[in-house]
């Protein structure tokens, strides 16, 4: 038996794309990737060095179709005989993985934080106020990795490539455009997150939440009614209504830590909160708290890890 | 266009989450429902813009209990025009798309909108699985949507940005943030809403492919380390060498 991991190379392999292999590799089970599109042979090879045996790819299939992505991974289910697949639970996965579930009758757990004890996952609820420990009942199973819940591990070394005609039959979605601000490292992968909120008091203010995030090499992020009221991108938003992010790092700047807003940065790793008010709910989900004003804190830190830099 | 828009009822966001019956159960005392916002402020409220625009239908649906008839009378207070219930507990979430889809195939819906995941389980399945039972295009985390004729121009979140996109309906859109702005309903849509019709749909044969076994708290945060504002040398330090994440 093998376990098949779908791995999105439209861009290069992303970490969580790893993850998801390490994660597999861990199942116990001969590891096999399946991803799409043209990425060159050598990239797709790293696949190896987290224990997969090998990478099949399907060179017809150009777009992020979930319908056509799904025939693909459904057919080479049934050519390598898996009974496992693993998906890192990023976009495309979530548009993949549950059709998957559909069309192969393959009980599905997304949102898994762990590896399986016996045959029950540990998965994220409550946006993250609990773990519910899910069972999958039907014989094939599909389980989709929360991002940042496991290391990647490097244990072996590049693996073969093999072309694999999936019949992905036409696409029906027409990409028009697509999108992307340059230079920005996009939030729901980064692993440090420099986020501030309404006590910034206006967009004009968040110059020094970019050169600090730009100081760490961090994404941006904000709370929602900034979002709403339109200093910052929607994309930013982060919370129980907003992108849900597990960061190693995430620092609050005037942001009070309301409940809906921990929901969606309560799986970070640490937590820095800066604020004014020592009352302010979000001290209570800190690791490092720092009492003061952003407009003096936040300028200080990016000097401090100017330095800190300098002499590393 | 008969647009059906796909609701599921979640605890307030402020609810306290706890567990009864060793921990197997969500422990509802005291818990407000609401429907859940994505499907609430983005699925429906966009589909009652697009029929305003366009004409049509916007039924709405969940596969739940009696109690939740309050959940679904605030969607027909905020306008859709009638709604089904389909009576089962909502086990998981194949069990919600095979009876959502089976419906939505019987009666002709061209549009099937869902919110982007719920609160409770943030499982963002039931729309894959609604498309795929259907056979239909998926387009999941839609932030703008626009209809004319049979063809839909959406906006989808993308890692690190959006893409542009064309479908021809039917087609099953989840929809995240951006999509349409909250709607309070108003007194005339709360007494509309009471003999608006509310068909309560017996469900079909579906197994369940997973369960909850059981339910667990994560481990409490540790105390949270002051640092002097003045020393920013401090938490670099601690975030370095205690915290090891720079
Ligand atoms: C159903 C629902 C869903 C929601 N979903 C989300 C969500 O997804 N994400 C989200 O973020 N919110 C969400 N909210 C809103 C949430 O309840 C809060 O209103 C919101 O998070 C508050 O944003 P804020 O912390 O930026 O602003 P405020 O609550 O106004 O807090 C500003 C903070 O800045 C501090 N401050 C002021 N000046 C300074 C200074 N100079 N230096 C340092 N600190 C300063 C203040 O002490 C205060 O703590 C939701 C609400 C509801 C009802």
């Amino acid at each position: 038996m093998s376990t098949l991991v779908y791995i999105n190379s439209r861009n290069g392999i992303a970490k969580n794309a790893y993850e998801a292999i390490t994660y597999a590799k861990k199942l116990g089970q001969e590891v096999i990737a399946i991803t799409t599109g043209n990425a060159d042979d050598s990239v797709l090879a790293t696949a190896g060095e987290y224990g997969a045996s090998k990478v099949l790819v399907d060179r017809s299939v150009a777009t992020d179709d979930a319908q056509q992505l799904t025939r693909v991974i459904a057919n080479a289910v049934e050519s390598t005989g898996a009974n496992t697949v693993v998906f890192s639970n990023e976009i495309v996965a979530k548009s993949v993985a549950p059709r998957l579930s559909v069309r192969l009758k393959a009980g599905l757990i997304s949102g898994a934080i762990a590896i399986p004890e016996g045959d029950t996952v540990k998965v994220n609820v409550f946006s993250g106020k609990a773990f519910g420990n899910v069972k999958i009942n039907s014989d094939k199973k599909i389980i989709s990795l929360l991002p940042n819940s496991i290391q990647p591990e490097q244990t072996g070394s590049a693996c073969s490539v093999e072309e694999f005609n999936g019949n992905a039959g036409e696409a029906k979605i027409k990409l028009l455009e697509t999108k992307k601000p340059e230079g920005e490292i996009p939030l729901p992968e980064a692993e440090l997150v420099v986020s501030a909120g309404r006590g910034l008091k206006g967009p004009e203010n968040w110059g020094m939440i970019e050169d600090l995030a730009k100081e760490l090499g961090a994404a941006t992020a904000c709370s929602r009614p900034v979002a709403d009221i339109g200093w910052r991108p929607h994309h930013e938003h982060v919370g129980q209504t907003g992108v849900a992010i597990r960061p190693n790092l995430y620092i609050a700047a005037g942001i009070s830590g309301a409940i809906q807003h921990l929901a969606g940065v309560n799986g970070s790793k640490v937590i820095v909160v800066v604020n004014t008010d020592a009352e302010a709910p979000f001290f209570k989900a800190a690791d490092y708290g720092v009492l003061g004003d952003a407009f003096e804190v936040i300028p200080r830190l990016t000097e401090a890890v100017k330095k800190f830099k300098a002499s590393n | 266009m008969k647009i059906l828009v796909c609701i599921s009822k979640s605890p307030d966001t402020t609810s306290k989450i706890a567990f009864t019956d060793g921990d197997t159960k969500f422990d509802e005392n005291g818990v407000q429902y609401i429907i859940n916002p994505y499907d609430e402020w983005y699925a429906l409220v966009r589909a009652l813009e697009l029929k305003e625009a366009n004409g049509g239908t916007v039924t709405v649906i969940t596969v739940g209990t009696a109690p939740d008839d309050a959940v679904i009378r605030k969607a027909l207070a905020i306008g859709a025009d009638d709604a089904v219930r389909i009576d089962a507990e909502p086990t998981d979430a194949y069990f919600v798309s095979m009876q959502i889809a089976n419906h939505a195939k019987e009666n002709g819906f061209e549009l099937v909108m869902t919110g982007k995941e719920t609160i409770n389980y943030n499982g963002s399945q039931v729309g894959g699985m609604i498309s795929e039972a259907m056979d239909l295009p998926f387009v999941s985390l839609a932030s703008k949507m626009d209809i004319d004729g049979m063809t839909a121009t959406l906006e989808t979140e993308i890692v690190g940005g959006i893409q542009i996109i064309e479908v021809e309906l039917p087609a099953v859109v989840s929809c995240a943030k951006g999509m349409a702005e909250q709607r309070i309903p108003n007194m005339r849509g709360i007494m509309a809403a009471r003999t608006k019709p509310l068909n309560v749909v017996a469900p079909i044969e579906v197994e369940k492919l997973t369960s909850f076994n059981n339910y667990t708290m994560p481990p409490a945060k540790s105390a949270c380390k002051m640092i002097d504002p003045e020393n920013m040398d401090e938490l670099v330090a601690l975030l370095h060498q205690e915290a090891k994440v720079i």
